[in-house]
């Protein structure tokens, strides 16, 4: 069975591969130089927000990819999936949140934090079609 | 909504895929529609009365 593939599915998977070659990269890159303590001030603080960009151009890819995708039946499953990704990020979230506030769980994430848990949601989105509409969509978020 | 585009489909002994190919939508799209889990737009659903030559209302069957 042919696995549906728009011009927009091709492009999101370019631009996920390029920013997450430059995440890799990034990321590296900051944590090689924290460790070996080679930055400071100012500097420091745009080192440890460059990882974090590429996080950014992923979640400017998913809407780039809602909004090219030209089939409407594709759109749709793409929208709940990133609505059952935002339900699922917002309630861990919270919920870790008020564990924290009454110091039920140590501070800080381990780097686990709001992206991860949405991109795990995506995952959610994906079961939560295929049990509801019977299909994923081939999607490949 | 139903709709009776299987048996549209089925007359003209066309494969979903040959329904998408011809509609520029994805199978899964054909499929979905045809089982009742999505409702097109008017545009698409225009398309689709175009393709077989025949109003929407013959095509989609309103449930009540």
């Amino acid at each position: 069975m042919a696995r549906y593939k728009s011009p927009a599915v091709r492009s999101y998977l370019i631009r996920l591969f390029v920013l997450m070659s430059i995440y890799m990269v990034t990321l590296f890159a900051a944590v090689t130089l924290f460790k070996s303590h080679a930055v400071s001030g100012v500097p420091a603080y745009a080192l440890a927000i460059l990882p974090a960009l590429p996080v950014i151009g992923v979640f400017w890819a998913v809407m780039r990819f809602l909004v090219e995708e030209p089939d409407e039946f594709m759109r749709m499953l793409l929208v709940r999936q990133c609505l059952v990704a935002t339900g699922f990020c917002l309630a861990i979230m919270t919920v870790w949140e008020f564990l924290q506030n009454f110091d039920m769980v140590p501070l800080g994430n381990g780097g686990f934090g709001a992206a991860f848990f949405w991109f795990m949601g995506l995952g959610v989105g994906a079961l939560y079609n295929k049990l509801t509409l019977g299909t994923t969509g081939g999607s490949c978020l | 909504m139903k709709s009776r585009l299987k048996v549209l489909r089925a007359e003209r002994d066309w494969s979903q895929q040959d329904l998408a190919d011809a509609l520029g939508v994805s199978r899964q799209s054909v499929n979905a529609i045809e089982t009742g889990k999505y409702d097109p737009s008017l545009p698409l659903a225009f398309r689709i009365a175009d393709l077989f030559a025949l109003p929407i209302e013959a095509i989609f069957i309103k449930d009540n």
